[in-house]
This record gives C-alpha cells, sequence and structure tokens, in this order.
C-alpha cells in the first residue's frame, strides 16, 4: 500500500509533482499513466525518498521509506533511470544490494534465473543490452522478495517477447497479494496489464479509476449517420441524452443513441440510410483527450 | 478491496525479519569494493608507485654517489629518499581512488540504487569511508615499509643507508602510510561533496598541488605560515609533516600536522555528510 498525501514536489519554479493525493492498493495492477514529462519518473523518486517532497507526504505501508527497517523487503523498484554501475557484473550488483541487507547468494542466483541472466551473471554491466539491463533491474526489484513493487515503464527496451513476459510478471506478482505500481506513457500497454490506473499530466491528478470505468468515462460512442431526410431523422432521435452534431457533406454525428437504435429508428419511419456508422474512440484517444493539454512537449502537426 | 488487504496480511515471504544493520552495511561497502576492477587497478598503481619510486629514487642516488652539489650531499635523508617519491606520486593515486568510489557511483546512477536500500544515506557514507580507511591502511602501511627497506636495502651498497630504529625513522615510515590514507579519505570527501569526478578530482590536485604553489606568490612571512596550515601535498604543509624526520622551521610537530589534516578530512566529511542527508539524489 502506497499513500500519497497532497504530495508536491518543486524543483525551482518547476512543478513536478502537483498534490497528489492517491492510493496504491495491494493485489492488482496500478498503472501511473502520463505523458512524458507529466511527473511519474519524480513521484516514484519521491517514494523512494531519493528526492524529498517539498510538500505533503508519502507513505508505504504506513511508514515513510526512510523509516522502513528493511526497505528492499517492503519496496522493490525499477527506476526508469539505469542505476547500476556500469563496471561490475550483475551478480555483483545483486550481491552489493542483498548484503546490506544479509540476502544470501543463494536468493541473488534465483533471481539471475529467474530473469535469464545466469549466462551473463559474471559479465560487466557496461556490456549489457537495453533489454538485459531492465531484466537485471527488475532482478533487482525483486531482491528482497518486497510487497511493494514499483516499475518505472518496464517495457522500455525490450522485445515483444519481454513486453509479454514482464506483463505476465505483473500479473503475477499482484495475484501474490502484492501492490504493483506500474507506470507508463503507453496507453495500449496499460489496457492489458493494469487493473486500476492513476492518470496524471503535469503533475496533477487526471483520474483514478478502474480501468473499466476509465474505458466507458473516456470511450465516446458517436455515430455518423447520412441520409437525404436528415433533418426528419434529426428530428425523430431529439432528446435530452442525445446530441447531434452536424458535420457537412449532408452527415451529421450522433452521440448518446446506439447505431442499432437509430438504424431502427429510420427503418420504422422509412428514412433511408446512406452511412451508418459507430465512431469508437480507442483507449489510447480517450487518454489523449483527457492529457492533452497537459502534455508538457508536443509536437505540432502540420494541417 | 477487502480480499486484496487480506492478500498482503497472509503473504509470507522466506524475507521475513530481514533488517538493514550497519555491519551489513560495512559487508555491502566491501562487496561494491572487492567487485569493481577499477578500484583494484588504481590501488595497484598506488603500491607501484610507493615501491617501485623507492626502488628507483635509491638506486639512482647510490649510483651517483656522492653528489658533486654540496647542498645535494647535506639535504641528503636516506629515510625521505626511499619514502618520499612514493607519498607524493603515491597521493594522487590513492585520492583519485577515493574520490572514483564515490563519483562512480553518481556518475552511473548506481547511487540511487545504494540509497534505495539504505535510504537513511548517512550510514553509507560511515561505511564506505570505515572501509576504505581500514583497506589502505592494511595495503598502504605495508608498503611503505616495503618502499622503505627495498630503498635502504639499495643505499646501502654505498653504505649511506639508515635503519628503522634511527631516531624519528619508524615514525616517518608509518607516518607516510597513515598520510596516504589520509589524502585518499579527503578524496572521498570531496567525492560525497561534488558528485562529479572531474570536479572532485581538480579539486583534490589544487589543494594539493596548485594551492602551495599560489601561497608562494604572497609576500613574507606570509608564504610559511599559511603553507604550514594546507592539509597536505608538499613539503612544509600540515600533513606532511608526519612523515619527515626533521621538524621544519615553520612547520608543525608530526603529530600537530597530522591532526591538521585529518581536521580537515573532518570538516570535508562532516559538510558532505550534512548535504548527503538533505539534497536529493
Amino acid at each position: 500500500m502506497i499513500e500519497m498525501t497532497g504530495l508536491t514536489k518543486r524543483y525551482g519554479d518547476k512543478t513536478a509533482v502537483d498534490g497528489l493525493t492517491v492510493t496504491v492498493r495491494p493485489g492488482v495492477v496500478t498503472g501511473f499513466l502520463g505523458p512524458n514529462g507529466a511527473g511519474k519518473s519524480t513521484t516514484m523518486r519521491l517514494i523512494l525518498g531519493l528526492d524529498r517532497p517539498t510538500k505533503g507526504s508519502v507513505t508505504v505501508n504506513g511508514r515513510r521509506y526512510d523509516q522502513l527497517p528493511a526497505p528492499l523487503h517492503e519496496v522493490g523498484a525499477l527506476l526508469e533511470a539505469r542505476s547500476v554501475h556500469s563496471g561490475r557484473s550483475a551478480r555483483n550488483h545483486l550481491l552489493a544490494l542483498a548484503a546490506s541487507h544479509g540476502i544470501g547468494a543463494s536468493r541473488v542466483d534465483a533471481l539471475l534465473e529467474l530473469v535469464g541472466l545466469t549466462e551473463v551473471a559474471r559479465k560487466r554491466v557496461g556490456a549489457f543490452s537495453l533489454g538485459m539491463g531492465q531484466r537485471l533491474g527488475i532482478a533487482a526489484a525483486l531482491l528482497g522478495d518486497p510487497a511493494v513493487l514499483l516499475f518505472d515503464e518496464p517495457a522500455n527496451g525490450l522485445d515483444p517477447e519481454g513486453i509479454r513476459w514482464i506483463r505476465q510478471l505483473l500479473r503475477r506478482l499482484s495475484s501474490e497479494g502484492r501492490t504493483v505500481f506500474v507506470s507508463s506513457h503507453v496507453m495500449s500497454e496499460m489496457a492489458l496489464t493494469a487493473d486500476h490506473l492513476i492518470v496524471v499530466g503535469r503533475g496533477r491528478l487526471m483520474a483514478d479509476m478502474p480501468v473499466e470505468e476509465f474505458v466507458r468515462r473516456g470511450t465516446r460512442h458517436e455515430v455518423r449517420v447520412r441520409s437525404p431526410r436528415l433533418s426528419d431523422l434529426v428530428a425523430l432521435v431529439q432528446g435530452p441524452d442525445v446530441s447531434v452534431r452536424p458535420v457537412g457533406d449532408g452527415a451529421v454525428e450522433i452521440d448518446g443513441m446506439p447505431s442499432e437504435a437509430i438504424g431502427e429508428l429510420a427503418a420504422s419511419h422509412g428514412i433511408p440510410l446512406h452511412e451508418l456508422a459507430p465512431i469508437g474512440a480507442s483507449l489510447e484517444e480517450a487518454f489523449i483527450d483527457m492529457t492533452g493539454d497537459a502534455v508538457e512537449y508536443h509536437a505540432e502537426v502540420a494541417e | 478491496m477487502t480480499a486484496a488487504t487480506a492478500a498482503t496480511v497472509e503473504r509470507r515471504s522466506p524475507l521475513d525479519g530481514v533488517r538493514v544493520t550497519f555491519p551489513r552495511i560495512l559487508r555491502a561497502e566491501w562487496v561494491r569494493f572487492r567487485s569493481l576492477r577499477s578500484s583494484w587497478i588504481t590501488l595497484g598503481i598506488t603500491v607501484a608507485l610507493i615501491i617501485g619510486l623507492a626502488a628507483l629514487a635509491c638506486w639512482g642516488r647510490a649510483s651517483h654517489w656522492p653528489p658533486h652539489d654540496r647542498g645535494e650531499l647535506l639535504s641528503f635523508n636516506p629515510t625521505l629518499q626511499s619514502i618520499g617519491p612514493g607519498a607524493i606520486f603515491g597521493q594522487l593515486a590513492v585520492g583519485v581512488l577515493g574520490v572514483l568510489l564515490v563519483t562512480g557511483e553518481y556518475a552511473t546512477g548506481m547511487v540511487r540504487a545504494t540509497m534505495a536500500a539504505v535510504p537513511r544515506r548517512l550510514p553509507v557514507l560511515i561505511a564506505r569511508t570505515v572501509v576504505f580507511a581500514l583497506l589502505m591502511l592494511a595495503v598502504l602501511v605495508p608498503s611503505v615499509f616495503a618502499a622503505f627497506f627495498l630503498g635502504q636495502d639499495l643505499l646501502s651498497a654505498k653504505h649511506i643507508d639508515t635503519t628503522i630504529g634511527a631516531p624519528h625513522v619508524l615514525r616517518a615510515v608509518f607516518g607516510a602510510g597513515i598520510y596516504l590514507v589520509g589524502i585518499g579519505l579527503l578524496g572521498m570527501g570531496l567525492g560525497w561533496l561534488l558528485r562529479h569526478t572531474a570536479g572532485a578530482i581538480a579539486s583534490l590536485f589544487g589543494i594539493l598541488l596548485i594551492l602551495p604553489l599560489l601561497v608562494h606568490f604572497l609576500p613574507s612571512p606570509w608564504p610559511d605560515n599559511v603553507t604550514k596550515w594546507l592539509p597536505g601535498g608538499v613539503d612544509g604543509t600540515a600533513g606532511v609533516a608526519v612523515w619527515n624526520t626533521h621538524q621544519g622551521a615553520h612547520s608543525f610537530g608530526p603529530w600537530t600536522g597530522f591532526g591538521v589534516l585529518m581536521a580537515y578530512v573532518a570538516i570535508v566529511l562532516v559538510a558532505a555528510a550534512a548535504m548527503l542527508r538533505t539534497r536529493d539524489v
């Protein structure tokens, strides 16, 4: 369980995290979603006590991170930025971290096996590919068999096989009753992995809800209709929950009524339809709709 | 939600009950040192400089004895002939090692993993200082003794050698060893304080080599009075007194001088510790 209360971090006059109040619960995968620069990594650093909050607080299992008697046993973290000395072997990297907690070499070897690095365990980390580095980071996160796991953009640098592997790993870890908090800027990845979503933009909380609810709320159900007797049809569908938007070319987009209902209504009044097309917005679009104004840096798309 | 909470409560781990303790942090720091090839290379260079330069300087002296220059003849000191060059050049190597053991972690990002494992941070600084100091004592003090005995052996060809039992010699030889440890710790402290390899090494070399030169531009009697307060680096500075058999006219005594050096080390480490606690990693 991670609890943030009014968590705020400023660097100079730039506010990276702005009053986040969120609880991340055990037993589910919580996706932490936001565009680049939304404050996801800073939030992770604040949870781990690497950065001190400007205001507010964050606790893990009820305690500030730096008060935990065995931090690696309570929280395992894979940070986005590399956190390994390139001159050390993978095994020695884990051994050094394990030694501070009295965790033995057998556990280190078991984890190297789990992430598939046994073959290269004694090679210098500097020679590792991005994907291998990511696997070592995951081994480090799991080292203390922690109840809470933080993964900052875990899919970075992994091939499709690796991404599937990490998705299954996250699901398994949460099914074991752990708190799994995983950040991403890719909505579709989150839709496959997460049960719950926390969405941030420019450091502010934009949504905190189950994935299904996010999908339901965020997704538009508009229907594009074209008909020679458009005005008659529009008069028929009018209602308090329905809005109609002309889009030119003799077509309208009707929001608030499913395509089946529109089609049947038209048929029963003998109105011919030239087009009846549901326009479903994807999750990706829902995410962009929500965070569009909050994107820190975005490219102007030429018309 | 209730079910999920219950699952957490029930979750049992074979690692339940593990704790971070100071002896374990010490062990972790030893594993860190041991597992970096670059630490051993830098330490090897330090030892090679201490012993190699003693051999070179004493062999060279014995081959050209007596010197034509009368001043050189009068100032000849068999102890310094053997341990001096190694201390002067070895201090740069051990200082760099001290810097790298800290800034290497900042440069690679390892420091994030380190501080996430020990978020109270301060025990890491203390443990690394202790491990480094003990290891350097164990390696460098014997190295300086080896340099001394090797040097005297070479000088004995012209019967210009001294013995470890001669006045102040034992203290000077041991002193050179602990002086080098002190400079290594100064480098480590600067590493914690500045967090960048280049900046910390430049500062260390500036303190040891440039500062004493600059002081010489001051009007008399300032150079002598200021130099004796400098931590070390060249003849006349505080730290160097502990490995000289003769006390300079303006210098501190050997142990006072060494105390001044260690006071600088303590100031830098305390400042670094204070910064470490408050700064973001």
